[in-house]
């Protein structure tokens, strides 16, 4: 197993694109991470001046917003919330995806028929609606964006398992696995999970990439939690000052990008890595 | 005619195949607005500002909220039947009436931005296909991975300093000119340099997506007999890759552009907000804001209709293209 998987490794790190968006992840999880040391103290306190601008001051080099918060803190502490939902969600969504779809995907008939419609009404409705109509339901907090994004972002996993799992289930050495007696789930987790691991840890980086995304997108509007700073509400308070200070609004929707950015150059590089014979942009 | 008839099938097979799917999504919105916090008889009780427990009680037997689980589901579908979706105290006027008013400016947004994805990203991906593995191809694929990689709300902020607050070239916000009473080339042209900047941020995400799907398909076109058979007649590549190449590239797209629909109406709801565009997302940020939940799940409700409406036409439109799938069922 693990002589299969290091040459992919060592062609994700010979890859330029992908080793560059692995850097910058490691270097912003570093900065939240270790956020409460760096910048002790509520992000959300008024430290200095208001509206310096970036490089007014080298005690805060990206300046202060209009009640004179310190926007290099907020980013600090901004990428804790945005990193911890979006991995948190993703993984949760994958979680959830894994078991119903290869549920689907083993069982077939009716269990089969049953999760399929439930996949359809999930990808029928429009996902960031949902989201928004489930956040303001049970209220805006991580936990609940947390669970809310996971929820709507499980059915690409469910489909995209369950596709692999009917796609092997009748191969031989599953039906010799069936006929020595394992059971079920030893079967699902030993002998059909490790097949589709190369597509799924490839789904699920691009998927937190999508969760930030979600997750700055509900903060700006409002419904993320309103007691903890993330990139998205910064922009939210910051575009009341566009016209004058529009660095509040172009920092932290920088770091956003670059993170998804690097996100979706991981997932971009896991794919080359796994599929070494492949084109790399017909997918 | 016999296009009629297998059309008709096709509607009548797509129409039976939603149905289950139609019936789950209203009991999830049932169960959702089971769960919200308060039910129409607290909202209406805020709103006047007092009341006391027997005029609660009477709302309630009024809106038959004192009833049974299985009896509220009931009433509710029987009220979706009469297209009646709810109240809203806040605006003072139905939802479906709010719903109606708001829905015009959302479909132009997403219309216009679908129009200008699908014409740069095809544009795009067919250059790709073009210069394969050659420097147009390598720059236009690191341009696409930022597009699909930039919030759609943030770069329409940026959008709004650099062409409203810099160069003072298009509006802030807003869906048109206010006062100016305009009709026929006018009013297009004022409703276009409102939309031009919440379309292309909408857009953007969705160029990324159909310049790679392009580039893979056309590859995948191009590489089939009939365009060897084509060269070997001695056709212009100029005709090849439009008679013969795009034609078939663009069956895929067809289906991944209908199945977009959804994902741009959750984008068209944030886009609304950046720029203050009197649409349904504007609206559901307005009923979250106000905790108005008729309004915010009616609004749920008909844009999952409207998926379902748009994956029917797309069926439909994917039978009448190509007849390998009319001769297939």
């Amino acid at each position: 197993m693990n002589a299969r998987r290091s040459p992919a490794l060592r062609r994700l790190l010979r890859n330029p694109t992908a080793l560059a968006g692995l850097i910058f992840l490691i270097a912003i999880t570093l900065l939240a991470v270790f956020a409460p040391l760096l910048y002790p103290g509520d992000p959300l306190g008024m430290e200095a001046d208001a509206l310096l601008w970036p490089g007014q001051d080298w005690h805060y080099p990206l300046g202060t917003d209009a009640l004179g918060r310190d926007v290099m803190a907020g980013v600090v502490h901004g990428g804790r919330v945005s990193l911890q939902v979006g991995i948190l969600a993703s993984l949760f969504g994958v979680l959830l995806g894994l078991a119903i779809g290869a549920v689907a995907g083993y069982f077939g008939g009716k269990v089969d028929y049953g999760l399929q419609r439930l996949i359809e009404i999930f990808q029928t409705m429009p996902s960031f609606v949902l989201l928004v109509a489930l956040v303001a339901i049970v209220q805006p907090s991580v936990p609940t964006l947390i669970f809310a994004i996971g929820i709507i972002s499980w059915p690409t996993v469910a489909r995209l398992v369950r596709a692999e799992v009917r796609s092997i289930r009748e191969r031989e050495y599953i039906l010799a696995a069936r006929s020595v007696g394992y059971s079920h789930l030893r079967i699902i987790a030993h002998e059909v999970l490790p097949n589709i691991l190369p597509t799924l840890i490839v789904t699920a980086s691009i998927m937190v990439a999508s969760a930030v995304l979600m997750e700055s997108a509900l903060s700006f509007m409002g419904l993320g939690d309103p007691n903890q700073v993330s990139w998205g509400s910064m922009i939210g308070s910051g575009r009341e000052q566009i016209r004058t200070a529009w660095y509040l609004t172009a920092i932290p929707g920088l770091a956003i990008f670059l993170t998804v950015l690097a996100f979706n150059l991981i997932g971009d590089g896991l794919t080359d890595a796994f599929n070494p014979t492949r084109d790399r942009a017909s997918k | 005619m016999k296009i009629l008839l297998t059309l008709g099938g096709a509607l009548w097979r797509a129409l039976l195949h939603t149905l289950p799917t139609l019936l789950g999504i209203l009991l999830i919105n049932f169960l959702l607005l089971q769960l919200a916090p308060g039910d129409a008889a607290d909202v209406m009780a805020g709103e006047s500002g007092s009341a006391t427990q027997e005029s609660l009680a009477a709302l309630r037997s009024q809106f038959g909220l004192d009833q049974s689980i299985p009896m509220q589901l009931w009433h509710y579908l029987s009220n979706l039947a009469h297209f009646n979706l709810g109240y809203s105290p806040r605006y003072g006027a139905s939802v479906q009436a709010l719903i109606g008013q708001r829905l015009g400016t959302t479909l132009t947004l997403m219309l216009l931005a679908l129009l200008f994805s699908l014409l740069l990203g095809i544009a795009l991906g067919m250059l790709m296909a073009r210069w394969q593995g050659r420097w147009p191809d390598r720059v236009l694929y690191v341009c696409s991975q930022f597009f699909y990689s930039v919030p759609g709300f943030w770069i329409g902020l940026m959008l709004i300093v650099v062409f409203s607050v810099k160069l003072g070239w298009l509006p802030t916000g807003g869906s048109g000119t206010i006062g100016a009473d305009l009709h026929g080339w006018p009013a297009l042209f004022d409703t276009l340099r409102f939309m031009a900047l919440p379309a292309s941020s909408l857009a953007l995400i969705y160029i990324a997506i159909y310049a790679r799907l392009t580039r893979a398909s056309m590859l995948e076109a191009g590489a089939q007999d009939y365009v060897r058979t084509a060269e070997a007649k001695g056709l212009s590549p100029w005709a090849i890759t439009f008679k013969h190449v795009l034609r078939n590239a663009l069956l895929p797209i067809t289906t991944m552009a209908g199945l977009h629909f959804g994902g741009m109406l959750g984008g068209a709801v944030v886009i609304e907000t950046v720029f203050s565009l009197p649409g349904l997302g504007r609206l559901a940020y307005d009923a979250v804001m106000a905790r108005d939940y008729n309004v915010l799940l009616g609004i749920l409700l008909i844009s999952s209709l409207l998926v379902i409406i748009t994956n029917v036409l797309v069926d439909l439109l994917q039978t009448w293209l190509d007849p390998r799938i009319r001769s297939r069922r």
